[in-house]
């Protein structure tokens, strides 16, 4: 499709302004000015819209595609959601009335939405502090490394290391590192789970914390999780609880019960705030008590007269991630979801998740090989390995389910998982939506030993075919240029 | 409502392929004492109680004053196009796109804002977004200490000391040493600058307009710094940039900013949109998404993540930074709303809040019992100083005007002083009525 710069006409005008209703005056001096006017495009407001529209006609979504991206939890986003982010009063409230108390009395109704979110979060994860501030899950894993340096350096603990497994996100080594820290790689056992002898091994004395995703990047509940836990708490080892699979356990552990004494969590993933097409997302985290000092600041704080203000006086706060609360946004609209769902919404959401994954997992598994043969949770982790042999790859059959109409699953990760696929169904897909993926893979098989070609061309009679990777990476074309090279 | 569309009997029949018993036996694996014994949540609610409820909540904020503040989060007008197009499903419900394939209008929306980024800020090369100008200045430090393999940074304290509190929080203290230079007035000590450049300085740190809303010309400090092979970070405001210099051009290598004032609304502070836009020669050391041009197999022009192996799920702890999912839909945003203006009308946009903001600091320094500083130029904010005015604040909130921001809690020498900002948005009608209210409540002292 043409981009909009190729659309721009030159002296066709964007959006009407007001008149300027004050006298114009002098410009600032040559030295400050920019003489020329920024290249923006010049299009009308149809053309604009087409634009945008037709473009937006070229993506895959949640809305109108199964959408199995394990990991990343594709959940339905009720529309109530949006309505309730749209209303006037939240989205057009500056933040800038926090920063003075005499503000707080025209900001009690976010306020409040936020200690109340503050409250239920702490709740689902059974810590005893939550941070709304960080911005994404990549964030919230810093903000979790950053207090972990600051109680060990408080305490005088010569720390190095932190353990991760090597089924983790590569979000766990890059945030370890981004504090400071060395991180050590744990091999996964042959039951799917990170190996414990190893474990023990490398927890020294020099380790500050060990980063745990439960279940993880396989789909599988650690059932050694307390026993890790209490061992690193013997060696004042803290431990850090990745929220990217909470959906598999919602409503029915608490992190912190099993020892977690950091928890992060994903509202766009298990709380429904929509995606975005890569964000904005947030990544609240919790803490229990011991970690409490630590947190970033400001939180809110209710007082005797039920009034909402701010709290920042520990001397310990790491200090701010954010410069206000969070994605305020996001924020509301998984508070949105936790209230309309409730107690028992919230129980259905883990058990059919869970079941969803174990049905795709049981249906597929004469037909691609399965890592490991166990139990999933929200996921399951298959692999191409069996159709490797016909020379048919993972990315072969993720492109043939574009053509098919599916939004293909993660591939590649996790990478102890050779020609994996990571399929994440989520509780809101029904069983027929199901049936119809089962079936394509099965036929996708089914092609692998019959008629390779068939996927390797694929997406055929699709909008685009395969886009060549190695020669974007070469050309590094990054910005559109015209024929002035501008 | 629980959004999940299973029968009882599809239940029991998917079980049935399972293997299990029951929707509990599918949990077996896990030790019994493992599950909470209770979680104290309230039941859920219809979608129409929740909607009742939400709204008084909402009637709790207060939206109808007249915003003079900015600071950083600006109150400008979004044309009705934006939010309408943003909020097809087709934009805000898919993720990242991983597959090129299916999700082109992602990719090349980025393509082109990345595309627009470039030419605000007069820089090579953009990334997809970060999450805020703070975070995309720590970000931009970072990548500069990497650079030069040096740890010293020297900054502005003009710079938003919001952001000064999140690169304080973002930047390992034993590993960085952070150098804050005291401005003078409101303006640069350019001399104390100059001695501060040595041989371990990984980069200087400018904002321009200031926090105080000055402008300034750098051309002569980014020459001082590159003469000792330092790195020269800017942070930005977009909407200046239709009027004032681009960071380009007075030779910065590293621009970063908040872009929230393209499009996004001011939403209590979040999502915000950082950009970190930087020399050609660089891209390598950049963090976060870039989406870059190719074709497929037949030669039909498209878009694909790329460079991916600088990123954390390719390289890890390796990785030029942890950041994955961030402000793609802000991004979006940000690009429509420079659509919707265009060349001319985003010049003539930029121009409104420049004459605007002269108009009102001339004005309001008409009032007797109020000191501006007329000296220096400004692009949209300055800085008035007023009496009491920690009293005066509240009863200005009550004539239903934000009256800007109180500095003495970043500042603590800056009592008095307030920070006050004049958008597009502020008419003619608004700053001669607030100049009265300040008339009227200064008489009063």
């Amino acid at each position: 499709m043409k981009l909009i710069f190729e659309k721009s006409t030159f002296d066709r005008e964007g959006f009407k302004l007001p008149k300027l209703d004050v006298p114009e005056c002098k410009l600032p001096t040559d030295n400050l000015l920019e003489s020329k006017k920024v290249n923006l495009p010049q299009v009308g407001e149809l053309e604009l819209v087409r634009h945008y529209t037709n473009l937006s006609k070229l993506n895959y979504c949640l809305d109108s595609h199964f959408y199995p991206l394990g990991s990343c939890t594709m959940k339905y986003n009720p529309k109530i959601l949006e309505t309730i982010a749209g209303f006037e009063s939240f989205s057009n409230l500056t933040p800038n009335l926090s920063l003075s108390k005499k503000g707080f009395k025209y900001i009690q109704g976010s306020l409040a939405l936020l200690f109340q979110l503050q409250n239920l979060l702490t709740e689902i994860t059974g810590t005893s502090k939550v941070t709304l501030q960080p911005l994404a899950g990549a964030q919230g894993e810093l903000t979790g490394m950053l207090m972990i340096k600051a109680y060990h350096q408080k305490k005088n603990n010569q720390k190095k290391y932190v353990i991760v497994p090597d089924t983790s996100h590569g979000t766990n080594p890059a945030s370890v590192a981004m504090a400071g820290y060395e991180s050590i790689s744990i091999p996964t056992g042959p039951e799917g789970q990170m190996d414990l002898k190893i474990f023990k091994e490398k927890l020294t004395d020099e380790v500050a914390a060990v980063i745990m995703t439960c279940p993880n990047t396989l789909g599988i509940f650690n059932t050694q999780i307390k026993q890790i836990c209490d061992l690193a708490h013997q060696k004042d080892v803290l431990t850090y609880y990745d929220g990217a699979n909470l959906n598999a356990i919602l409503g029915k552990i608490k992190p912190a019960e099993l020892g977690f004494d950091i928890v992060h969590l994903n509202l766009h993933k298990t709380f429904s705030a929509p995606h975005g097409g890569g964000g904005p997302g947030a990544g609240p985290v919790g803490v229990v008590d011991k970690l409490v000092p630590f947190l970033p600041e400001p939180y809110i704080v209710k007082d005797k007269n039920d009034q909402f203000s701010l709290y920042q006086q520990s001397p310990d706060s790491i200090g701010k991630v954010a410069p206000f609360f969070g994605n305020f946004q996001v924020l509301l609209k998984a508070l949105t979801y936790i209230l309309i769902l409730g107690k028992e919404g919230l129980e259905k959401v883990s058990e059919i998740a869970v079941l969803n994954a174990n049905y795709i997992m049981e249906s597929l598994k004469d037909y691609y090989q399965l890592p490991f043969r166990r139990r999933c949770m929200h996921e399951c982790v298959i692999s191409a390995q069996k159709q490797k042999e016909k020379g048919i790859s993972a990315l072969n059959i993720a492109k043939y389910l574009i053509q098919e109409g599916i939004h293909p699953p993660t591939i590649y990760f996790p990478l102890i998982v050779k020609e994996a696929m990571m399929i994440e169904p989520t509780e809101t897909e029904s069983k027929k939506t199901l049936d119809q993926f089962i079936q394509i893979m099965k036929k996708a098989a089914k092609l692998a030993k019959e008629s390779p070609q068939t996927l390797k061309q694929a997406p055929a009679n699709f909008i685009f075919s395969r886009f060549d990777e190695v020669k974007a990476a070469r050309n590094q074309n990054l910005k559109y240029k015209n024929n002035n090279n501008e | 409502m629980n959004y999940i569309p299973h029968t009882e009997d599809e239940i029991k029949e998917m079980l049935g392929t399972i293997g299990a018993s029951s929707l509990d036996d599918l949990f077996s694996e896990i030790d019994k004492s493992f599950f909470s014994k209770s979680f104290n949540l309230s039941e859920g609610r219809s979608e129409f109680e929740l909607f009742e409820y939400l709204k008084k909540i909402a009637a709790k904020n207060d939206t109808s004053l007249i915003n003079l503040s900015g600071g950083g989060f600006y109150d400008h007008y979004i044309p009705a196009v934006v939010d309408k197009l943003t909020s097809r499903s087709e934009f805000y419900t898919p993720y990242t796109p991983y597959q090129p394939e299916c999700s082109q209008g992602t990719l090349q929306s980025i393509y082109e804002y990345q595309t627009l980024i470039c030419r605000l800020t007069g820089m090579d090369v953009t990334n997809a977004s970060v999450y805020d100008g703070g975070t995309a200045l720590a970000e931009g430090i970072i990548m500069a200490s990497r650079i030069t393999k040096r740890k010293k940074v020297i900054i502005d304290s003009a710079l938003n000391p919001l952001y000064q509190k999140i690169i304080r929080t973002y930047l390992n203290p034993d590993f960085y040493q952070i150098m804050i230079v005291d401005s003078s007035g409101y303006g640069l000590n350019r001399k104390k600058f100059l001695e501060l450049l040595d041989s371990d300085t990984a980069a200087v740190v400018f904002q321009n307009p200031n926090f105080f809303g000055k402008i300034d010309d750098y051309s002569d400090l980014v020459k001082a710094a590159h003469e000792k092979q330092i790195l020269t970070i800017l942070s930005t405001y977009p909407i200046a940039l239709g009027l004032l210099k681009s960071p380009g051009s007075f030779g910065f290598d590293i621009v970063t900013g908040e872009a929230q004032c393209l499009g996004n609304q001011l939403n209590f502070g979040g999502p915000l949109l950082g950009f970190i836009a930087i020399r050609k020669k660089y891209v390598r050391q950049l963090p976060g998404r870039i989406v870059g041009a190719t074709e497929d197999k037949v030669g039909r022009r498209g878009f694909v993540l790329t460079l991916q192996t600088r990123e954390q799920h390719i390289r890890r702890n390796k990785a030029t930074s942890n950041i994955c999912t961030n402000q793609n839909l802000s991004a979006i945003k940000a690009l429509i709303y420079l659509a919707s203006l265009g060349k001319d009308g985003f010049r003539k946009l930029s121009k409104m809040n420049y004459f605007k903001a002269q108009f009102a600091r001339k004005a309001l320094a008409q009032i007797d019992k109020i000191k501006i500083d007329l000296n220096y130029p400004i692009f949209n904010e300055f800085v008035i100083e007023i009496e009491n005015l920690g009293q005066l604040y509240p009863k200005i909130l009550e004539k239903d005007f934000i009256p800007g921001i109180p500095l003495a809690q970043f500042y603590p020498e800056m009592k008095n002083k307030l920070l006050i900002c004049i958008t597009e948005k502020i008419s003619k009608q608004d700053i001669l009525k607030f100049k009265s209210i300040l008339e009227s409540i200064t008489y009063l002292i």
